[in-house]
Parts: C-alpha cells; sequence; structure tokens
C-alpha cells in the first residue's frame, strides 16, 4: 500500500469506498508506539512501576488467571476457528493495510502463547497451532498491537461465535500491566482521576469557576439565569459526564444543552466535583478493580450529595460502564428513586421531555446545518437505551430529527451496529498515535464524504466525548472544518427556547 | 486382529470425545462472566437470547451478514455434514429408526454438498491473502481430515462398495461390548481411521467452537445490566469501598 501521507495538511479528496481493501502490508504500523508508562503512573493503579525481572513467568501466569476469572476470555481463546469472517472489519486494518491489525491476528498475538502454555497441542505440537513462547519480542507486539485497537467491537459482530476482540485486548493490557508495562496515557490519567476525581486533573475550585463562567455565556446567551449547579445538596439529578464537557469544543456546547433542558424540564440537578467524570478508562487497560474504584466514586457522591436520580451526559464509553456496568460494579442503587432506569442517558431524559411537550423548540435555528450522525462504538454495541431493543440507535437520531430540518444517513453498513470507531477510542486519544488514529478515520471519513457528495451534508453529530475531540483533529485531513463535528446537545441548545428567553441582538 | 484394534480404538476415541468435551463444556459453564458485556443490540429477554443463539446456530446469522462466502461454503458443510451424520445412524439402530429410513437418499446428496462446502473453504484459505495470512497448518489439516473422511466415505457408497451389513454388525457389537469381524477393506479402514482420529481431537482443538458457542457472553448474555444486578463470585469477594465521601476529600 503506497503509504498515504496525510499529515501535510492537504485535505485529501477521497470520495470513495469506506471498505476498499488495503494489500497487506506486514508491519506497516509496526513502529507505531504510544508511550509507555512511568513507575508513577502505574504505581497508584496497583502496578509494578517497571518491567518486573520475572514477567515471563507472572505474564504466563496472569493469563491462566484471567482464564478462570472471565469466561470471555477462557472461551474466545479457545473457539476461534480461523474462518476470517472478521478480517476485513477493522478501521485500523483498513486504514493501516498491517496484517496484525486483521482482529484474528490481533487476537492470535495472545492466543499462540495461551495455546503454548495452557493447551496441549501448543504443548507437545506448537508448529501445528502457531503456538509460540512468550518472548521479549512477543510482549513488545502484544504491546504494539494491543494499543492499536480501540476495543470497538465491530469485529465481534462480524463473528460466528460472537468473539469479541475487545475482551482480548483488554486482558492483554490488563497482562502488560501486571509486569509493568503499562501505557502512559491511560494509566497517568486514572491516577489523576484518584486524586482529583476527573480525568484533566481539574480541582474543586477551578471546575467552579469553569461552570460559573460557562453560567454567565448562558447567560448572555438568553437573558436568562441557567444554572451549572456543583455539589449541591439534596439536589434530584446527578449529572456524570465527560470532563472534557467543561472545556473542549464542541462537548461545552453539549453540557450547554443539557443545562437548558434541566432548565426547561424544571427539574433540580447538580454536578459533584468528586464524581466529576463519566468516563472510566479502567475499562480500556481491562482491570476490573480500576474500574470498580472509578465506578465507585460516583456511588459515594451519589449517597453524599442525597440524590434520587443519575444521569449520564454524551460520553460512549462511559455509558458502556454507565449502562452495562454500573449496576454490578457500584451497585445495588437501592438508595435511589427506582421509579427511574439507573443510570439514565441525557438522551432518555430529553427524549421523554419532547415526548411530552415540555421543550419549546425552533428547528429552523439549526437550519444551516446539513446532518448527519456517527453512531459511538461504544454506545452502539455496548450498551442500549430506552425501552427497546436498538433505542441506543434510535433515540439519538429522534432527538436530532426533532431539533433539525436536515437530517441524513450515511451507508448502512456503517452505522448502528456496524459502526466505524471514531479512530481515538479505547485509550488510543492520545497525540503519540496520532498517525494511527488519522488511518483508523479512514473508513468513517469515506463514509462521511460520500453523504457530503450525495446530499451536502456539512456536519456530523456524535454522543462520545472521544469521538467528538478524534474528529475535531482528524476532520481536517479529511477536508472539513474542525468544528464539523457537533454534540447531539448543541443541537438541541441551538433549537430550544427558554421561557422568557431574550435572543441577544446581533451587533454586525 | 485389526478388528480387534479398530474396536479399541472406538471405544477409546469415545471415551475422550465424551469425558473431554464434558469436561471443556463444565470448564465453560463454571467460569464466572464478571460483566454483561452482550453484543448489542440484544434481547432483553432470556427467550430472546434463545431466538437469537437459534439463528446463529442454525443459521449462522452473524456469517451471514459478515462474509457471504464463507457463509454459503459454512453452510453447506455443516447443514450436509449434519445430514450425513443423521444418515449414519442406521449404522447404531436396529431396526433403523423409520425417520432415519426417510433421510437416506437425502443424507447421499448431502455429502456432495458437504464437501463442496469444504472444498470452498480450503481454497479461501489457500487463495485468499487475508486467510491464508491466518491459517496455521492445523487449520489446513483439519479441513483435509473432514474431507479425507467424507472423500473415502463417498467413495464407499459410489466407487467400491463395501460390506456394509458386516461394518454394521461390527457396531452394534462394540455397543454391546462384542468385538465382531470387521471387513478388511482400505476404504473401511482409512474412513474410520480418521473419523476415530477426529474424535479424539475434537475436545482440543478448535473443533470446541460446536460447544463453545453456547458459552460466549457478547451473545448469550440478556441485556437487562440496569434492572438486574450481575455479580460474579469473585467480585463479590473483593474488599468493601467506603460508602460517602471522606471528609478530607469534598470539594
Amino acid at each position: 500500500m503506497a503509504p498515504h501521507d496525510m499529515n501535510t495538511g492537504d485535505a485529501p479528496k477521497i470520495v470513495g469506498d469506506p471498505f476498499k481493501m488495503p494489500d497487506l502490508e506486514c508491519g506497516a504500523s509496526v513502529d507505531t508506539n504510544t508511550y509507555k508508562a512511568a513507575p508513577e503512573h502505574n504505581e497508584p493503579l496497583g502496578f509494578p512501576g517497571e518491567l518486573l525481572d520475572n514477567w515471563q513467568e507472572v505474564a504466563i501466569a496472569k493469563i491462566g488467571e484471567l482464564a478462570k476469572k472471565n469466561r470471555a476470555f477462557q472461551v474466545y481463546l479457545d473457539t476461534c476457528v480461523k474462518c476470517g469472517a472478521c478480517t476485513d472489519k477493522c478501521h485500523y486494518f483498513l486504514g493501516t493495510g498491517d496484517p496484525k491489525n486483521m482482529p484474528v491476528a490481533r487476537q492470535d498475538l495472545l492466543r499462540s502463547v495461551y495455546r503454548r502454555y495452557y493447551t496441549y497441542a501448543g504443548k507437545y505440537f506448537p508448529w501445528l497451532v502457531g503456538a509460540r513462547d512468550l518472548t521479549r519480542e512477543v510482549l513488545d507486539e502484544w504491546y504494539t498491537y494491543y494499543h492499536q485497537c480501540s476495543q470497538c467491537r465491530r469485529c465481534s459482530v462480524a463473528c460466528p461465535y460472537g468473539i469479541d476482540t475487545a475482551e482480548i485486548s483488554m486482558a492483554a493490557r490488563e497482562i502488560l500491566d501486571s509486569v509493568g508495562v503499562g501505557q502512559k496515557y491511560c494509566n497517568e490519567i486514572i491516577a489523576k482521576l484518584k486524586r482529583t476525581g476527573n480525568n484533566l486533573g481539574l480541582n474543586p475550585k477551578a471546575l467552579r469557576a469553569t461552570l460559573e463562567d460557562l453560567e454567565e455565556d448562558l447567560e448572555e446567551e438568553t437573558g436568562l439565569e441557567v444554572k451549572l449547579p456543583l455539589d449541591v445538596q439534596g439536589a434530584d439529578i446527578l449529572l456524570i459526564t465527560p470532563s472534557a464537557d467543561f472545556f473542549a469544543e464542541p462537548q461545552i456546547d453539549g453540557l450547554l444543552g443539557y443545562a437548558k433542558v434541566f432548565h426547561a424540564a424544571g427539574v433540580s440537578w447538580t454536578i459533584s466535583s468528586y464524581a466529576s467524570e463519566a468516563a472510566n478508562f479502567g475499562m480500556f487497560i481491562g482491570s476490573y478493580e480500576n474500574m470498580r474504584e472509578v465506578s465507585w466514586r460516583i456511588r459515594q457522591a451519589a449517597k453524599d450529595l442525597g440524590v434520587k436520580r443519575i444521569i449520564f451526559g454524551e460520553c460512549g464509553h462511559a455509558w458502556r460502564v454507565g449502562y452495562s456496568f454500573l449496576n454490578t460494579l457500584a451497585g445495588p442503587f437501592d438508595f435511589l428513586d427506582q421509579s427511574y432506569p439507573i443510570p439514565q442517558h441525557i438522551l432518555e431524559f430529553t427524549m421523554d421531555e419532547i415526548d411530552k411537550g415540555t421543550l419549546k423548540i425552533d428547528k429552523s435555528r439549526n437550519d444551516e446545518f446539513v446532518m448527519t450522525f456517527h453512531d459511538s462504538c461504544n454506545v452502539a454495541r455496548g450498551s442500549s437505551m430506552g425501552r427497546k431493543e436498538g433505542g441506543q440507535f434510535d433515540l439519538p437520531r429522534q432527538v436530532i430529527k426533532a431539533v433539525c430540518n436536515n437530517f441524513h444517513e450515511m451507508e448502512r453498513d456503517t452505522t448502528r451496529e456496524n459502526t466505524f470507531c471514531c479512530g481515538g477510542g479505547g485509550g488510543l486519544l492520545t497525540d503519540d498515535l496520532m498517525d494511527l488514529r488519522i488511518k483508523g478515520a479512514k473508513p468513517r471519513m469515506t463514509a462521511l464524504q460520500q453523504v457530503t457528495k450525495d446530499h451536502g451534508v456539512t456536519h456530523m453529530a456524535a454522543i462520545c466525548a472521544i469521538c467528538k475531540s478524534q474528529f475535531t483533529k482528524v476532520m481536517p485531513k479529511y477536508g472539513y472544518e474542525m468544528d464539523s463535528i457537533l454534540s447531539v446537545h448543541q443541537l438541541v441548545s441551538n433549537a430550544i427556547i427558554l421561557d422568557g428567553q431574550v435572543d441577544p441582538v446581533d451587533e454586525d | 486382529m485389526l478388528s480387534i484394534v479398530y474396536a479399541v480404538l472406538f471405544y477409546v476415541a469415545t471415551i475422550l470425545l465424551v469425558v473431554g468435551t464434558g469436561m471443556k463444556i463444565l470448564k465453560y459453564a463454571r467460569t464466572p462472566a464478571p460483566l454483561k458485556i452482550p453484543v448489542s443490540p440484544a434481547p432483553r429477554t432470556r427467550r430472546g437470547v434463545w431466538m437469537r443463539m437459534g439463528r446463529e446456530v442454525l443459521f449462522f446469522q452473524s456469517l451471514f451478514k459478515s462474509n457471504r462466502w464463507i457463509w454459503i461454503f459454512g453452510m453447506l458443510f455443516h447443514w450436509g455434514m449434519l445430514l450425513v451424520l443423521l444418515r449414519h445412524l442406521r449404522y447404531f439402530t436396529q431396526p433403523v429408526w423409520w425417520w432415519v429410513e426417510l433421510i437416506q437418499p437425502i443424507g447421499v446428496y448431502a455429502s456432495f454438498a458437504m464437501v463442496l462446502g469444504l472444498g470452498g473453504l480450503l481454497f479461501r484459505r489457500i487463495f485468499v491473502n487475508r486467510i491464508r495470512y491466518i491459517s496455521d497448518p492445523s487449520d489446513y489439516l483439519m479441513l483435509l481430515l473432514i474431507i479425507g473422511i467424507a472423500v473415502t466415505g463417498m467413495g464407499m457408497k459410489f466407487v467400491m462398495p463395501v460390506d456394509i451389513v458386516a461394518i454394521k454388525v461390527f457396531f452394534l457389537g462394540l455397543m454391546r461390548f462384542q468385538i465382531n469381524e470387521l471387513p478388511m477393506n482400505i476404504g473401511v479402514l482409512l474412513h474410520l481411521g480418521m473419523v476415530a482420529f477426529l474424535m479424539i481431537i475434537f475436545p482440543i482443538s478448535k473443533l470446541i467452537h460446536a460447544p463453545g458457542l453456547f458459552f460466549a457472553p457478547s451473545r448469550t448474555q440478556v441485556d437487562n445490566a440496569r434492572e438486574f444486578r450481575h455479580l460474579s463470585a469473585w467480585a463479590s469477594q473483593l474488599p468493601p469501598l467506603p460508602e460517602g465521601i471522606p471528609k478530607d476529600e469534598k470539594g
């Protein structure tokens, strides 16, 4: 494959096939490596600071331990028949052409070692079943390629046995961590969260100041006192939202959207400084214990503030943890109001308000946008919403259509359960992996270019903080402005008209 | 003499197949799933999961959506093999069950479907770059082994017929712990030898995907994590974390 030089800033105009098969190029992305964690990043998470002397022994034992503790890991290692159905499903494979980015090949990096030490065939006939010893080279290869998987589960949908590479990739990272080879990006962030309550390391004072600034913006925009309450005892609703919502565009506009919806619905709500983060990076590194600790802060905050409900903001992986794991990790939530789902997604709340007719909406306020919607991988394949199967696809679309006039779908094989990851999920949203992120975004960007060509789509909405940050960075490489990615609640925010709202006078 | 060898071989193969597969199934069943990880959209009810698994097992639903060629060859092979296996029940039942009688002619055609499917899979394994890349020697050998079994079986049906009554007497005997004479025919010996080998390696090879499929949490779990708390035994033993926010950490 000819190397795609996408870093030049020239927008490649590649309206084409999102599924275009690359030629296999062995080692194409072997040199794309993310920074390793220093001891001060590893140790707060309970991992050895540096590579252990007896790392080999520890890693092999860890494989056995995980196989005993996690049915998915055990079954997935055993049942693959190498049929090849997954081989063309990974966006990183489609983007890089490196065969080790084919899901089954990625699994095999670990499966080959499992076979060598834990199966009859691998112990006595390693050459027959592709079993291999755990060497330093193998460990390095794990580090490289398990950090080129965004755990998006697109391959799992394709697999006749439901084998989920995300589970293998999480286990591999857990094994790497257990011998002292952590990834800086994830581990530093988890350590930061344990200190401050959010991934950014914002202390409560800074958070309060930020929210006050945003309240001023809202007052300028609407002429109303729309609040962004922090640590309010006895509020009804605790909002758990990704910390990117406090500082990054377009996430902030989403946060303002939630505030307006809450305001219009007339509910009392609050953010917690102690649990000021929805994202749970414990999932990315496959650490149940760390994921539990991060989740537990939400329980602590909810109890301490005496809230009745928990609502999650727009964040993909957070919603997977929230929807699928929170009850397990930090439940039971018997102290909350049982008449609402625990936790609830902001879209479920907004949709209910739209259905009830509480929100006054002027769709024409979004007429400058021709929208499409990017299904975020972890919402699409790791969670749900609403009362019906598939609600995670329908609710965001219903909300967008309720506040926008112009909406077009991208190709069906790239949406809903077939959606492509943005290219930055699973702990890969770090600048040292920028090259991989750009290449991994290619299938999604190609599908977007198609609807731009066919329907004049100008903007794409998403409900994930990682997607939003990733697209802000990579869309310019594909011929779009960096602000072509929007929060769904940004659209809600634009269209909603609050009671007594006074629009600012246009000074131009 | 060879009859005794084959008799012992089949007793051993049967024990290894049943015990080995049983142990694997027990292991999968006893290994906890710490988290709810159904790949969504997933059914919200147990009944829905049964339907989902039914579509997967009978029609290879996911494979149908993800790769049409593998699906076609896989369906031909697996359904063909099922009919062929059912047809073979006539060697183990006396009198032969009526429905086994009924499917005899279909079973014959099914063998062609089976070989065609296997051939297609082998072709793809050799000629599709991506699949060749992920194939180990055992992946080819497994296909060749099953092709070998099918072809020798078809050879005895279509090319050089053998004394199937004697073969039936041999197997009915084994089921009653008697060793009768097995016809000394190269086709019979090859066919049965390969079948016994397949039975032996079943539990320790990728063939375990057959029962394994029923234990994949991504497909078999009900999507109801918010309604029902799922907790594994080992996770319930983790040290408790503090309730409420510690005073010194309050904002």
